[in-house]
């Protein structure tokens, strides 16, 4: 009984660091992409609250939260308070799968992932199937075309580009033999870069498509017709105000993060080093232990850098562009690279 | 545990069925079968078969209901509407179901023994037990399905394709 009580105490402990240090990150991911944006465009961004413009997060949060929530007296009311929360919940609970370290015990409980699961890889692809319903409720429940319009289309981009996503991560699956994360990001901690599945496991083809399907998913330009504020006003949060607005913000932010982690599981290596065994081990047991968590967070911030990137520098798609580059681009080049990868597989074992 | 979890999902998952078939809006009623879905996922699960556990999720919860609710949503489906109908359907339905439950609960119960039985959280299906039993002893099957379904998809092609 004592084990357990110890397992029941070290879980919620994860929880709560892993719970702190996500939400910071999706606020501080939100003052990134404002410094970055204004860089692009030859401006400073946010510089005065706090050095170097880093308390703005606070403050963003603090007015969003005494903001006065409005609530049309037309909304579908119980659907319109559901959606921003299913948005937030779905978008906060695939971390709790995800390997942030080496596998390392205390007490019997690995501290670097909250729930080892065995088809870890399958509850985050369900967890983000399941938060598409945020989206589509939020513009039914509105009652305004805006809204409605920005969910439909999200709506359809989503489902459009979950068959991609879904196919382009089979290849690291038929290479592992394994839906568990931890098994996946393993088998790519041997040689550094040259057994991170997007380099030497020559997955490259399906971290592109993965890649293209993960903007598609979080609704980000190149992809992010679903508010296109132009012709929408702001799509399908349009009449949402103070903290339910701040929970679809949250929600898409913590999702470019979770996007960005699965990436990294998936093809560049996870928490493993670039170098693989190059270098001796140095420093002691804490360095042994927290090195990988750098190198994780290195190389989520690296996606996240990416993002960014991509917003100050394309422009969006047309609607049937859109939809024909899913379909007919996409979709098969995930079949062929499915299919190539089990050939290669079965005449090399 | 196990069986806490179950009461609680399996109560849940019959609340969801009762209230699909009670909502008036359509949309309601699809997302109680969202929960109906969902919950069953839990029930595969405490049955040892995550990977069902999960598809069912993903395709189920996930794909298929986003189309229903798509679906609904695109063609703004208003309240039912009540008419002779469908209060026939009331009056041939509900001893219908009856009938069917009974007949369906009756050959569980008679059959019982030679369904053989598995106790909650009991055994594990791994993915790996899944595919050696699917892609070994039911390959003819599963290549069937898989051709049905090619054929499905063949028909929507050809029935949504525009006429030049």
């Amino acid at each position: 009984m004592n084990q357990f009580l110890i397992f029941i105490l070290l879980t919620l402990l994860k929880i709560a660091v892993v719970t702190v240090v996500f939400l910071t990150a999706v606020a501080y991911t939100v003052l990134l992409e404002r410094k970055l944006v204004g860089r692009i465009q030859n401006r400073w961004g946010p510089s005065r609250v706090g050095p170097f413009g880093l308390m703005q997060p606070l403050a963003d949060g603090l007015k969003l939260f005494l903001k006065e929530d409005l609530m049309p007296s037309a909304v579908e009311r119980p659907l319109f308070i559901l959606a921003p929360i299913i948005a937030l919940a779905c978008a906060l609970t695939s971390i709790a799968v995800m390997p942030y370290g080496r596998d390392i015990r205390w007490h019997g409980v690995d501290m670097f992932q909250i729930a080892n699961i065995n088809v870890g890889l399958l509850v985050i692809l369900g967890v983000t199937s399941i938060g598409v319903y945020g989206i589509a409720l939020s513009g039914w429940s509105s009652n305004n075309k805006y809204s409605l319009l920005g969910s439909l289309r999200s709506t359809a981009q989503m489902i459009s580009y979950e068959l991609a996503l879904g196919l382009s991560v089979i290849g690291v699956v038929l290479r592992t033999g394994s839906l568990n994360l931890r098994d996946i990001v393993n088998l790519q901690a041997t040689h550094g870069v040259l057994s991170w599945n997007a380099f030497g496991g020559v997955q490259i083809v399906a971290f592109f498509i993965y890649l293209t399907a993960a903007f598609a998913e979080t609704n980000r330009t190149p992809f992010d017709l679903p508010e296109a504020e132009s012709e929408l006003t702001a799509g399908y949060h349009t009449e949402y105000s103070s903290m339910k607005f701040a929970m679809f913000f949250m929600a898409e932010y913590a999702n470019m993060i979770n996007v960005g982690a699965v990436a990294t599981l998936l093809f560049l290596g996870g928490w493993s080093s670039p170098f693989g065994h190059l270098f001796p081990d140095f420093g002691g047991p804490v360095v042994h232990a927290l090195l990988p968590v750098f190198w994780f967070v290195a190389k989520v911030f690296c996606f996240l850098f990416l993002y960014v990137w991509v917003r100050g520098t394309l422009p969006r798609f047309r609607y049937d562009q859109l939809m024909g580059f899913g379909w007919k681009f996409l979709l098969p080049l995930a079949i062929a690279n499915v299919v190539v990868t089990g050939l290669v597989l079965a005449v090399h074992g | 545990m196990h069986l806490a979890l179950f009461i609680i999902f399996g109560l849940l998952c019959l609340g969801g069925a009762l209230n699909l078939l009670l909502q008036q809006h359509p949309i309601n009623s699809a997302l109680s079968l969202i929960v109906v879905m969902s919950s069953l996922a839990v029930l595969y699960l405490l049955l040892g078969a995550e990977f069902l556990a999960l598809a069912q999720i993903i395709v189920y919860s996930g794909a298929i209901m986003v189309l229903f609710v798509f679906v609904i949503m695109l063609l703004n489906a208003g309240l039912e509407e009540k008419t002779r109908g469908s209060r026939a359907a009331y009056l041939a339905g509900i001893p219908g179901m009856l009938a069917l439950f009974g007949v369906l609960a009756g050959t569980f119960f008679t059959l019982r023994s030679s369904f053989g039985s598995a106790r909650l959280g009991a055994y594990l299906a791994t993915t790996h037990d899944l595919a050696q039993v699917l892609f070994r002893n039911l390959l003819l099957p599963f290549e069937v399905t898989s051709i049905l379904i090619l054929v499905a998809i063949l028909g929507a092609v050809v029935l949504a394709r525009k006429e030049h």
